[in-house]
């Protein structure tokens, strides 16, 4: 009766979380280039971008991040290159 | 008459007084081409993420205009000249920019309310 094998208890098949886009789901239509703690969130700790498959983001928010990131690169509020940024 | 947003960066070594002349210089000559400032922000001596000329930090300087768009060039130029002036950055604002601006600025009134009151 090798087919009734009962688990002590039930194994949680890890659910796959639905990845969603902040941007939209909250509807914020701008994305500042001024608060940098808000881009660091999306930046990962070399202060690179984080791709689209990580953070969910759709390409249409995800090209806004980028400028947004750049401008804030550019004046410095954001390093071009970081280690142990978080 | 498109709206503009303006961050630069003044040197350090500047004393207050003479930041302030380098910004009043910057506002004369937006008002000399007909420009109307709408909103400015000094977010004083701030550290930089990584060294421009040999500094670590820097005077930072927000200016929102209104202008028509041939002043731009001229607005820039005079930024390049002006050797006080470390790094600026002029964005042109669309109407989501232009709403978020104003939120933002809602909120800092607020936040300074509600620190007058505490």
């Amino acid at each position: 009766m090798a087919d009734e094998i009962r688990y002590l208890n039930p194994i949680d098949i890890e659910t796959k979380q639905e990845k969603y886009c902040r941007f939209k789901k909250h509807g914020i239509k701008y994305i500042d280039y001024k608060d940098a703690d808000f881009l660091l969130k999306l930046c990962n700790e070399q202060g690179k971008l984080l791709p689209r498959r990580l953070t969910g983001t759709s390409l249409k928010y995800q090209r806004k991040v980028a400028q947004a990131v750049k401008k804030a690169r550019h004046l410095a509020l954001m390093p071009y290159v970081a280690d142990m940024l978080k | 008459m498109n709206r503009y947003e303006t961050v630069f960066i003044l040197t350090p070594v500047l004393s207050e007084e003479q930041a302030a002349e380098t910004v009043d210089k910057f506002k004369k000559f937006l008002k000399g081409k007909g420009a109307s400032i709408k909103h400015e922000e000094n977010w004083g001596l701030r550290k930089l993420a990584y060294p421009i000329q040999k500094k670590t930090t820097g005077f930072y300087y927000l200016m929102e205009f209104e202008a028509p768009g041939e002043v731009i060039t001229p607005f820039e130029t005079e930024f390049r000249r002006d050797e006080r002036v470390l790094r600026f950055l002029t964005t042109a604002m669309d109407k989501f920019h232009t709403l978020y601006a104003e939120s933002r600025r809602n909120k800092a009134k607020e936040k300074k309310e509600t620190k007058a009151e505490a």
